[in-house]
């Protein structure tokens, strides 16, 4: 083992017992004992770390399984929970089925208030949400959108904002205000009814404020300060908006983590979600099996999957992979690009029934049978 | 305008559907429209279901009108008595079928007390809300849910009699229980369902304690005398089946005592307990792998020649004999033919079967163990009248299954004893004060609690302890039909792996995940001893990495490819040698590189 780490490690305590008013003896005593534990708890050369790992977090998962699979979070969001979450992170899928963010906020926007308007412009909103009634003026060939007065007012947005925002969307249109209602009408000379209906439903449609695919946004106040949670994530959009804190904004989902944060920030991301659901479960496993499955994931600088196209599709070993998933596929590939299999892992030697070199099997007797013993009695004797 | 469907189909519509509803029942009450016709509305679906098609389960309830059932007490009395009959009273529509999608329109009281004006029909009698197998557990409003669920389950399993013509049968396999006694206490529906004649179990003596740490975990101690009177005696009986069949050119399988020179000929000893004709005389005891029927068979495979000539060897043994732990006494030998005309004998063999350690039993209630001690009686503990119990339950089964309807039985049971009556254990029927006071009446602690004296030290037990009678089943699940391990034994022929199974004498599978545990310890070597049953040394060619001959006559090894003769062994497991020969019928063609070539 490198010393240096290990004192590395001691450094950070190192200084905390010197400012301690303990004895100079007791001092010593505990930080020998300090490094006593911390070099124990290193693994012993040739431990199966990995499927100590593994065991560690199956075997509660198993326990888990029957458990309700959506909790509501407390807050009205159905956030996916248990075990189909870890099965997301563990398989990498590209998306979540419930992306969500937690989003901060700086201490100059922490009042119900600022926290309140923050979430509206967040909170992706459409025509459809904002209006009583849509019609179709047949006489005029029209259609009428009436708007919520008293929700427009409460999210603060202006009706001819949501003209020109029809307008980029929707072409060869014109839109008129009238009081609480807003005509639109086709620039076309024959309109039919067909294209009355059609632009209703488009009308529909319409983004009007917010941040798309965040559905829900709603503001809780913790111990200290107001969070806002998030159905929907997009952290490059959330992250322009004004009074956010950048620094401790979160998402669950891994894959936007990676482009936007980086591989580091999306293992933190791995580790931090599955520890949350597994504890939400009432398992409490050592992160450092999380580390180490969080780690392995993203070595190769982009997400891994545990699985068939992920990491056991792609290990060296051909019986490895054969054994796993896919048999024929793995063993037809191999028989074409004429591989061989240098019988290094574990399972390949199980399969032919060698030792594995793990544990015990790590280690080999060399001994050298006439030279030594004999050197060894001469020079006693002289 | 809801819909209207009949038998399923879309008839058409109406404006007014719990009127139509109505009007369709009224009409059926006065037998203007068959009785066999049920009418629904579905409020969800906005949707009236009329029914006459076959195939739908009902049952009868009693019509109420404006609170009160149309079948008086008076005529009740009068159907018992026989002086009005069944099709009587269906005739004047005081009694009508429902199925299941009427029913849900239906609002049914489930005793004459409780009617009121709403209701539309009453039961005949309580216990018609619990189907056959629940309606058998005695005290079930006094039991959890889940403990009935139990109870019906464990009921299903019991040894009894299944039938009473099972002397002239032969099943394949059939328990008996020897002398099965009518429970005290007893439910209505008992008798209906046929469990008077046909019972399945014995009222025990039971005594809820302890005792010396043999009865934890639902344990059961049992008295060795109440066993050997005969408590939970049951014979088995297993039929062993042979065909005898016709083969081409007029070959056919023989029944004798097989010459010595039949191929696959056990010894004179196997066949001693087979009569002039080859087969087993009755009454005669058979050990496991004893011949059952002699008999012989054409070969599959004609020999060499010169046997064939010789007329030696044309036949092979296939015996009839007795698998495995079933072993036992001769009962009788059946002769019949299958439906092509050949001949069939089947030997039942009966074993008779005394509770031991490791037997399961049950209660109605679900409490469920196996015997963990048989003690002998002088040891069991007794009470002041002498009574030693026959079964002592640990008083830890109680409190978190809450089985109430349990503790009810016993006491019920100890005073159906006494009294020399049947209990009526029946949902709703057995009122507890009753019960008390009635036991009081008798001499006894109306709470069944007794004191109890120590059977070895005879000491006085600090603790007054419950003791009553409570009808207990034997569960088929029997010890001697489970037990098994093995060291060494047969391997099968194609993997030389060990075979599995009891029946065939088999290993107990160490499986992936058993595997990881040794890998997550670190112990490859002793993961490797585990998974060595199958080891084999195999000659492999240094240069083609292909399995090589070994030449025992010549006392050589080549290569059947490159007829090189620098041969390795190499030790691997013989299902990796199959792997890689089925590979090679796939045309891929693995190599095995040694280390040092």
């Amino acid at each position: 083992m490198d010393e240096s780490v290990v004192q590395d490690v001691l450094g950070l305590y190192e200084e905390k017992i010197d400012k301690s008013d303990l004895s100079a003896k007791e001092k010593s005593a505990l930080k020998k004992s300090l490094k006593d534990r911390y070099t124990n708890m290193y693994y012993d050369c040739g431990e199966a770390i990995g499927v100590i790992a593994a065991q560690s977090i199956s075997e509660p998962a198993t326990q888990t399984t029957l458990r309700s699979y959506h909790r509501a979070a407390g807050i009205g969001l159905n956030i996916t929970q248990g075990l189909p979450r870890i099965l997301e992170i563990f398989d990498a899928r590209k998306e979540p089925v419930t992306p969500a963010m937690k989003i901060y906020l700086q201490k100059e926007f922490n009042t119900k208030e600022k926290a309140i308007k923050i979430a509206a412009s967040i909170k992706e909103t459409n025509l459809k949400h904002i209006m009583t009634l849509d019609s179709l003026d047949l006489g005029n060939m029209t259609v009428e959108v009436e708007l919520d007065k008293k929700l427009i007012e409460k999210l603060s947005i202006e009706p001819d904002k949501i003209v020109s925002a029809v307008k980029r969307k929707i072409k060869n249109l014109n839109g008129s205000i009238e009081g609480n209602k807003i005509i639109f009408e086709i620039n076309k000379d024959k309109v039919t009814v067909k294209d009355l209906q059609t632009l209703r439903f488009k009308l529909r449609e319409v983004h009007v404020k917010g941040i798309k695919g965040i559905t829900h946004c709603i503001v809780e106040k913790t111990s200290n300060e107001f969070v806002l949670y998030t159905l929907g994530s997009n952290l490059i959009k959330v992250s322009k908006i004004e009074g956010i804190d950048i620094s401790r904004m979160k998402s669950n989902n891994i894959f936007e983590i990676v482009e936007t944060l980086g591989i580091e920030a999306a293992r933190t991301t791995i580790v931090s979600e599955i520890t949350d659901t597994l504890r939400g479960q009432g398992v409490d496993t050592d992160v450092r099996h999380l580390l180490l499955v969080a780690d392995t994931m993203t070595q190769s600088g982009d997400i891994q999957a545990i699985g068939r196209y992920g990491l056991s599709g792609s290990k060296s070993s051909v019986l490895a992979r054969a054994n796993f998933e896919e048999t024929i596929k793995h063993l037809v590939d191999a028989a074409v690009h004429g591989l061989s299999d240098e019988l290094n892992g574990i399972v390949e030697n199980v399969m032919i029934g060698k030792t594995a070199r793990v544990g015990t099997g790590l280690v080999e007797v060399v001994m050298k049978t006439q030279e030594t013993p004999v050197k060894v009695v001469k020079e006693k004797k002289e | 305008m809801s819909e209207v469907y009949v038998n399923g189909y879309f008839a058409g519509e109406h404006d007014k559907p719990l009127e139509l509803v109505k009007a369709l029942i009224e009409k059926r009450r006065v037998n203007k429209l068959p009785e066999t016709m049920n009418v629904a509305y579905h409020v969800d679906k906005d949707e009236v279901q009329i029914n006459v098609d076959s195939g739908r389960v009902r049952r009868p309830l009693v019509v109420v009108n404006n609170g009160v059932a149309l079948l008086t007490v008076d005529m009740g009395e009068k159907l018992k008595k026989g002086e009005i009959s069944w099709a009587d009273i269906l005739k004047k529509n005081i009694v009508e079928y429902l199925d299941a999608e009427e029913e849900e329109n239906a609002y049914i009281a489930v005793s004459r007390e409780e009617l009121t004006s709403e209701h539309t029909h009453m039961e005949l009698d309580g216990i018609l809300i619990l189907g056959v197998a629940a309606s058998v557990l005695v005290f079930p409003e006094k039991n959890r849910g889940d403990r009935l669920n139990y109870g019906s389950r464990m009921a299903v399993q019991s040894i009894g009699i299944p039938l009473q013509n099972f002397l002239m049968r032969d099943d394949t396999t059939y328990n008996v229980l020897v002398y099965p006694q009518v429970p005290i206490v007893r439910t209505d529906s008992m008798d209906a369902i046929g469990l008077e004649s046909h019972p399945s179990g014995h009222n025990l003596v039971i005594a809820v304690s302890t005792y010396y740490g043999y009865n934890v975990e639902d344990a059961l101690i049992v008295n060795k005398a109440s066993l050997e009177r005969g408590i939970g005696r049951s014979v088995a009986f297993r039929s062993f089946v042979t065909e005898f069949r016709r083969y081409w050119g007029g070959q056919e399988d023989e029944v004798c005592i097989p010459d010595a020179s039949v191929k696959g000929y056990r010894s004179e000893e196997d066949y001693s307990n087979l009569d002039e004709q080859g087969i087993i005389e009755i009454e005669s005891k058979v050990p496991a792998g004893s011949v059952l029927v002699g008999k012989i068979s054409p070969l599959r495979f004609l020999g060499v020649a010169k046997e064939i000539k010789m007329g030696l060897q044309n036949f092979r043994d296939n015996s009839l004999t007795v698998s495995n732990g079933n072993d036992g006494i001769v009962e009788k030998v059946v002769l019949t033919s299958d439906s092509e005309g050949n001949k069939i004998l089947s030997v039942v063999v009966r074993d008779t079967k005394i509770p031991e350690v490791g037997d399961k039993m049950a209660t109605r209630h679900g409490q469920k163990g196996v015997i963990g001690l048989v003690v002998p009686e002088e040891d069991m503990p007794f009470t002041a009248d002498g009574i030693v119990p026959d079964i002592i339950v640990n008083p830890h089964a109680m409190p978190s299954r809450m089985t109430v309807g349990q503790l009810l039985e016993i006491v019920a049971g100890k005073v159906g004893a006494l009294a020399a009556e049947r209990i009526n254990g029946s949902i709703f029927c057995g009122k507890e004060d009753n019960i008390r006071t009635e036991l009081k009446s008798l001499g006894f602690r109306d709470d069944g609690k007794e004191t109890l004296y120590n059977g070895i030290t005879s000491e006085k037990m600090e603790v007054p302890i419950l003791t009553g009678i409570t009808y207990y089943y034997r569960l088929y699940h029997l010890v001697s039909k489970k037990i098994h391990a093995r060291s060494k034994g047969p391997v099968a022929l194609m993997t030389k792996q060990p075979t599995e199974g009891r029946s065939k004498e088999g290993g107990l599978r160490l499986g992936e995940m058993e595997k990881d545990c040794f890998i997550a310890h670190g112990a490859p070597i002793t993961l490797r001893e585990r998974f060595g049953s199958d080891k084999v040394s195999i000659p492999i060619c240094k240069t083609c990495g292909v399995v090589a001959v070994e030449d025992h006559i010549k006392n050589k090894k080549y290569c059947p490819l490159c007829k090189n003769e620098a041969i390795v062994n190499v030790e691997m497991a013989y299902a990796f040698k199959l792997m890689l020969d089925e590979l090679k019928s796939l045309l891929i063609y693995p190599q095995i590189i040694p280390e040092n070539s």
